[in-house]
């Protein structure tokens, strides 16, 4: 039986900061900065806000926030593991506060100086013996140490066994910073990219190219939760929740699930694709819009099969050399810019244009936009969500 | 000299590289239902025995993907680094550095076979090269 979420929470707010190579202050004054924008865009109180979620992998707890933000007592804190996996695991935690009446207002955030400070692609170490630690040593001890890496080695078969190539996986950086052209606050503003700068770029870990990697962002963005009933006399039109979900199948690992019979899925985006459609009443057919994590841009093809959009190996035709993914297209897929072309706040910044597409106030805003998918990181325990407008089925 | 980064020793791993270190690729098994499982893990996902043993593996494995790393390039590795994954004729996978061969000779599905390799400092990793022919 599909569980009882939907339609009972609505994103009622988004902040976010300037995002930039150097922020030059602390993850915490991102992380208040964006929440605090996010209260105000909702119209509610900082006192109101009695839940707080972000990222187990944030540097700023919980309680820190709302010390310095002002918040009100809280009585729901959490934090989601799985790095960008837990981008809409915190929106999911949020959604089971407020329909279960532990929380009221629950704010959600990333900060983060993913440039000027701690990097991704700087790999991961540790020195306390941890399976976790123990995990990633059978990749580092060889040399496998940057998210690329590891996403390489699934492209790699994919790619080769349904004869994507270098030019399909351009028409998906191309077509996103397309979009970014017309946002400000990306990256890529200003910065179009031709298929001969994708060709000209060096190659980073073999078949991923410079352009087929997510940017380094210093930034900050935000969301407030609220029931989809107190949304609706609120500031701006409701984003309800139709479906959100986690998924982790059996033989998962973070970012290496390479021992699975199949290499050339998404197992778990297939188990998040059937639990938020199963849960959401909607199917591939009824989303207008999406924001698909593209921390690397093969992910977007290959969750284009996940979620149903197109047989197994069809992606590379479904696309249509970027089309179906721009307005005007079948799909129009990160909208802002995404990942690759906006800003890597590790997927959050996703879920926020997300937002904007039911609000109707993306920058490269498509007509008729009833309902939006989003999905967190690909290769890690992940989550997804579809939105909806208010009074919508 | 910069070498390379070293695995944690655990319970759960250090014996495999111990046997590595005498030159041995291995393969953990559970002592209850034989099943062989690779990365090693304290307990068996089928029957949940937490007795098991290892096997040397015959050494003979067929390509099921790789990468070649350019950037970033950290000290104590050597590149383009070609990493494979590796299945085993005896049933697993493994991730390792694939050696002896240029970016063009690599091919998904290719034979390989494998070798230990010592580096500078003494520490010792099973990695693959292309099967030779007069093996096939
Ligand atoms: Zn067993």
């Amino acid at each position: 039986m599909p569980s009882t979420l939907r339609n009972q929470a609505a994103i009622a707010g988004i902040g976010q900061t300037p995002y930039s190579k150097k922020s030059g202050v602390s993850e915490l004054s991102l992380a208040c900065q964006a929440v605090s924008a996010a209260i105000d865009d909702a119209g509610v109180r900082p006192d109101e806000v009695d839940g707080v979620v972000t990222y187990l992998l944030d540097s700023t707890d919980e309680v820190e926030v709302a010390r310095a933000v002002g918040l009100g007592d809280l009585s729901f804190f959490s934090q989601v593991n799985y790095g960008g996996g837990a981008a809409i695991g915190l929106v999911h935690e949020a959604a089971m506060a407020v329909a279960s009446g532990v929380a009221r207002n629950v704010v959600v955030y990333r900060g983060m100086n993913g440039r000027s400070g701690q990097r991704m692609g700087a790999g991961v170490s540790g020195n306390i013996i941890t399976s976790d630690v123990i995990h990633w040593s059978w990749y580092i001890t060889y040399g496998m140490m940057t998210p690329a890496s590891w996403v390489a080695m699934i492209a790699q078969r994919y790619m080769q066994e349904y004869g994507a190539t270098s030019e399909h996986l351009a028409h998906i950086a191309i077509a996103q910073r397309n979009h970014a052209l017309n946002n400000p606050n990306a990256a890529g503003y200003g910065k179009p990219l031709s298929m001969d700068d994708y060709m000209a770029s060096r190659l980073v870990a073999d078949p991923l190219r410079l352009y087929d990697c997510c940017q380094e962002t210093d930034g900050g963005c935000a969301m407030l939760i609220t029931s989809a009933e107190r949304a609706k006399d609120l500031r701006h039109p409701p984003a309800e929740i139709r479906g959100v979900v986690q998924a982790s199948p059996r033989g998962q690992e973070q970012m290496t699930s390479f021992y699975r019979e199949e290499l050339t899925s998404l197992p778990e985006m297939e188990l998040a694709a059937k639990l938020v459609y199963e849960q959401s009443g909607l199917g591939p057919d009824d989303i207008d819009a999406a924001c698909l994590y593209d921390a690397f841009t093969p992910e977007v093809l290959m969750q284009l099969e996940s979620f149903g959009f197109c047989g197994k190996g069809e992606a590379k035709d479904f696309i249509d050399g970027g089309k179906a993914l721009t307005v005007g297209g079948r799909l129009p897929n990160n909208t802002h810019g995404g990942l690759l072309s906006e800003a890597y706040l590790h997927g959050l910044n996703n879920v926020v244009e997300g937002v904007r597409l039911i609000r109707g106030s993306s920058c490269n805003q498509p007509e008729g936009v009833e309902h939006v998918l989003m999905s967190a990181a690909v290769g890690v325990p992940t989550s997804a969500l579809i939105l909806g407008k208010a009074g919508g089925p | 000299m910069p070498s390379r980064i070293k695995p944690p020793m655990g319970e759960d791993n250090g014996w495999w590289w111990e046997q590595a270190a005498r030159d041995k690729l291995v393969i953990q098994r559970c002592a209850s239902c034989e099943v062989l499982r690779h990365p090693p893990r304290p307990m068996c996902d089928g029957c949940r025995s937490l007795e098991w043993d290892f096997v040397e593996a015959c050494g003979r494995g067929s390509l099921a993907s790789f990468t070649v790393l350019h950037h970033p390039q950290v000290p104590g590795y050597e590149y383009p680094l070609a990493i494979g994954l590796v299945d085993l004729e005896e049933g697993t996978r493994i991730v390792t550095q694939l050696v002896d061969c240029e970016r063009d000779d690599i091919t998904i599905g290719m034979p390989l076979e494998a070798l230990i390799h010592r580096d500078d400092d003494g520490f010792k990793l099973p990695v693959f090269r292309p099967a030779r022919e007069s093996e096939a």
